[in-house]
């Protein structure tokens, strides 16, 4: 197959990037997007050029590393999955395709395609747990839940902090990943105790590193690659955010 | 030697020495630990939990990983689930049976007490996830639910969904993020160890580089604790994620801890076949699919050539046209048998050309019973991410045909030697997880890594460290300015300018593949004296080329992922030598080394425990000498060892 690349270079946090444009031939239908950049930048290399700087690491869509706004679309034009799960068989033959960061102020551009996603790890610490020591856990069938629940928690805690629902949120909200940590506690009873508290502190926190406030749209539950619904939204905003008192 | 490679196992009977042994370990006071510095590199299971549950004791950690966050950590990919002996399904589990399994799985080739203490605190794993709010699969009634797993004939395994790994590392992390919290520990991410600082042969801290800036930091601290995991990605492709790396090991090792049986490689059986040049890695389908599953290959060769064709659909193929080769070769473990023997059965079949798929080289794995039998709802409920990853890669829809596997380099069972309290032979350098060599012998069992990562970081390194560290009270941290500190600083940006200058034009990944495939080939699924002794030539050929030929581009000051790339196949190369060389000495089959030489007269594995009985643990002598062997003789006090039969 032949496409032709538009890739965004930017040489880092402080630089202006550009597009460029690249023509990619020979590339068969079974390669995955990330294997299609990886041929490109072995070509660079050997045309002693710089290569492209993106994010990966598992390659199955589990770690939540890539994250790549493809023609307009977080994680490229399937839904439910990452990039890296994306095949170019998926894209026709001769088209172009626009390949991006993450954009968000939240998420600064480190270099080309790579983003800073440490805003993420900032809001979880600022609740994102439940306060259980090591050696403190009484047996595990002490308590016990109903499957619906722990089913609706593990819905929840599907979440593998992409971000790719801020990348495609109008107001870069990050909403949909606190109400997937918030809800997934919360559901469960040994996350009740701390679950108010937890919901405020992460919403505060997100509010401070320069993530928009949610206005109910929806994008996010479109892009997500885990399908993690907006209920989840709802519940945080119903249960902890609005309840007075 | 048996002075340097005590293994530190206490006395008294299997049961108690743990317990014996934790109530000699010395502690160290609240006030104290404050002043105490701890280093930890890697955020997997063992590397999280270990942070956390040090951070948590009032320790100053800082651990450090080479993903933007800690939660990216590879442990995230372990799909299928975790052991423990809860015996929840009343079919008589017990810590002893947990205990046995193991050490069969692992053919005889672990040390007892280790294992043992490993299925003592599984238990208080599942607790502890429970507690921290692990959404674990449940019945109705709200009981926690199991699966079996290879090796085993009870049902001991936990599991969420498709991404046990995933649920269970996002709670360690969580609780790494509590500790940050409290200004306990601080996380450097995207920040890679580049070499260990030792002083009288005592870890005193790491040396990092920034892969942000290239900007190369001292970290000092009383002790270190490696928890980088396993190095599988020597073969290129392989289940790790990309960024697995043997490199931290490497280092370390040149410094002086002793590497013990390397040549234990794990390769899984249920992996998605390779299809194309490019692929940059292999894709686990878990094992626990072999619960439900069933894998055969057909009888007829006419079968074989018509499915190549696409003359017809493996459906089309009658019940007794299908050769369903675990079943009938083992009958009481059926589909469930170790992973080494299942991977060999395979390998067997397609040699003998009954393997099906393009290249010949795969097998069908068949959930079409199970989905007639419980209906799609209940498997999709069960391994529905599996079903999906699978179309994805392939194309092909798993609920209409069966899917096809292939056995894949996965995990590597040896690692840094250490001793009982999981300090390597460097004084103060620890190491956990995937990195060190205790618990799995020459196989691991499905579902123990992540049971044995967990119980290192939370239940066994924070007391055996504590014990070290109270020798240490009162000693200042180490400056960063001293000698030590300062050699290593200068040797780290050399090695970073020296492959800099590599100038050709040949990408890194070019040579990594052809290593990976000459591994795969002589050092993989079977091995023998004559494939083992041409690696050793082909190996010095291939890393004198790409010395003289790859090219890296970019700068050092910035993020440039080829020299990081280059870094790894360096140390890749090391590691290939002394694996090679492991496989080599090791005269016998056992677990997942396979020696063609060494086999029954059924093709199964045939150990000689007159002769290789023993922990083989390298010691590195420079770039121009060989390692030199030490030996650590296993001794099984209160374990009969059979054969290892799963008929
Ligand atoms: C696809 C797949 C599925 C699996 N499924 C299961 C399963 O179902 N059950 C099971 O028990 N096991 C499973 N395993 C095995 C298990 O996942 C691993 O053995 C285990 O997670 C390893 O954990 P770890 O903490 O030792 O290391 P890892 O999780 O590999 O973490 C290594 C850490 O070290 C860091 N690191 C590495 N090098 C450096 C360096 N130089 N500097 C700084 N940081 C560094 C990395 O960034 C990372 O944070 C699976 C493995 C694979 C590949
Ligand atoms: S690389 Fe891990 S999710 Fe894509």
């Amino acid at each position: 197959m032949f496409f032709i690349l538009k890739v965004w270079r930017q040489a880092g946090p402080r630089s202006r990037g550009h597009f460029q444009l690249f023509d990619m031939d020979g590339i068969s239908g079974d390669t995955s997007f990330l294997e299609m950049l990886d041929i490109l930048n072995n070509r660079l290399v050997s045309q002693g050029k710089e290569t492209i700087a993106f994010d990966h690491d598992c390659r199955e869509g589990i770690c939540g590393a890539c994250g790549l706004y493809i023609n307009g679309r977080p994680h490229g034009p399937d839904d439910g999955i990452t990039t890296c799960q994306l095949y170019m068989r998926r894209f026709r033959d001769g088209s172009v395709i626009t390949v991006e960061p993450w954009r968000s102020a939240a998420f600064p551009v480190i270099k080309d395609l790579m983003v800073e996603r440490k805003a993420f790890d900032k809001i979880l610490q600022a609740g994102g747990f439940i306060s259980a020591n090591t050696g403190s856990a009484p047996e595990a069938h002490t308590t016990l839940i109903a499957r619906k629940v722990a089913e609706e928690s593990m819905d929840a805690s599907a979440c593998i902090g992409c971000g790719a629902c801020v990348a495609t949120c109008k107001n870069r909200s990050a909403m949909l990943f606190v109400a997937s940590r918030v809800s997934s506690l919360a559901l469960l009873p040994q996350g009740k105790p701390e679950a108010a508290r937890r919901a405020r502190a992460m919403v505060a926190k997100m509010d401070e590193l320069g993530f928009g406030s949610c206005t109910n749209i929806g994008s996010c539950q479109m892009e997500c690659p885990k399908n993690i619904t907006i209920t989840h939204i709802a519940r945080l905003n119903r249960e902890f955010l609005y309840r007075p008192g | 030697m048996s002075a340097i490679l005590d293994a530190k196992i206490p006395e008294g009977p299997l049961e108690k020495k743990w317990t014996i042994h934790k109530e000699s370990l010395k502690t160290v006071s609240p006030a104290n630990r404050k002043k105490m510095h701890i280093i930890v590199v890697g955020t997997g299971l063992a590397g999280a939990s270990a942070a956390a549950a040090l951070g948590e004791q009032g320790y100053r950690v800082n651990v450090f990983c080479m993903s933007d966050s800690p939660r990216r950590a590879h442990s995230v990919s372990a799909q299928g689930g975790i052991n423990a002996a809860k015996n929840y399904r009343n079919d008589n589990d017990s810590v002893r049976r947990l205990f046995l399994d193991t050490l069969q799985g692992g053919d005889y080739r672990s040390r007892e007490a280790n294992v043992y203490r490993l299925a003592q605190v599984s238990n208080a794993i599942i607790d502890h996830c429970v507690a921290l709010g692990v959404p674990f699969a449940r019945d109705y009634a709200g009981y926690l639910d199991n699966r079996s797993f290879g090796g085993a004939q009870v049902s001991r395994t936990f599991y969420a969904r498709g991404q046990t790994g995933q649920q269970l590392l996002l709670a360690v992390y969580s609780s790494l993020n509590r500790q940050v919290a409290a200004g306990n520990v601080t996380v450097h991410s995207r920040e890679q160890m580049m070499d260990l600082v030792t002083e009288n042969g005592q870890a005193r801290g790491i040396m990092t580089r920034d892969m942000v800036t290239g900007r190369i930091n001292a970290y000092p601290a009383h002790a270190v604790v490696l928890a980088t995991g396993g190095y599988g990605n020597v073969y290129y492709l392989s289940t790790n994620a990309k960024h697995s790396n043997g490199s931290a090991l490497v280092q370390c090792w040149k410094k002086g801890a002793f590497f013990a049986n390397p040549s234990f490689v794990q390769i899984h059986p249920t992996c998605i076949p390779v299809h194309g040049e490019y692929q940059s890695k292999l894709t686990l389908m878990s094992e626990s699919l072999r619960n439900e599953g069933r894998i055969w290959v057909p009888t007829r060769k006419e079968d074989v050539l018509a499915l190549r064709e696409g003359k017809i659909k493996p459906s089309d193929i009658p019940e007794e046209r299908r050769d369903y080769y675990l079943e009938r070769r083992y009958p009481s473990y059926g589909n469930l048998v170790p992973r080494d023997v299942a991977s060999r059965a395979a390998r067997e079949r397609c040699d003998a050309g009954f393997g099906v798929g393009k290249t010949g080289r795969a097998v069908f794995l068949d959930l079409s019973g199970a989905i007639a039998k419980d209906g799609k709802a209940c498997i999709e409920s069960k391994y529905g991410n599996l079903f999906q990853i699978y179309e994805k890669i392939t194309g092909d829809d798993p609920w209409k045909e069966p899917m096809q596997i292939y056995p894949a380099i996965h995990y590597t069972m040896g690692g840094l030697w250490v001793d009982y309290n999981l300090m390597t032979t460097v004084k103060g350098l620890y190491a956990i997880g995937e990195a060190n060599f205790s618990d799995h012998g020459a196989n691991r069992l499905g579902a123990s890594a992540l049971m044995q990562g967990l119980a290192d970081g939370l239940f066994i390194l924070p007391y055996t460290i504590s014990d070290y560290l109270a020798g240490k009270i009162g000693e200042p941290c180490p400056d960063t300015a001293t000698p030590p500190f300062v050699q290593v600083r200068g040797d780290v940006q050399k090695r970073i300018d020296r492959i800099m200058a590599l100038k050709g034009n040949v990408p890194v990944d070019v040579f990594h593949r052809e290593l990976g495939n000459m591994m795969w080939e002589h050092a993989g699924i079977a091995k023998s004296a004559e494939g083992l002794s041409s690696l050793i030539s082909r190996l010095g050929a291939l890393e004198e080329r790409f010395r003289n030929e790859a090219g890296i581009t970019g700068s050092q000051a910035t993020v440039n992922q080829e020299l990081e790339k280059a870094i790894h196949l360096e140390d890749y190369f090391t590691l290939a030598g002394l694996m090679v060389q492991d496989a080599l000495h090791r005269e016998e089959s056992c677990g997942s080394h396979f020696r063609i030489e060494s086999q029954t007269k059924d093709g199964e594995t045939l150990r000689d425990d007159d002769r290789f009985q023993y922990v083989a643990a390298w010691e590195y002598k420079g770039q121009a000498e060989a390692p030199l062997l030490y030996r650590e003789p296993l001794v099984y006090e209160e374990t009969r060892m059979t054969e290892r039969k799963y008929i």
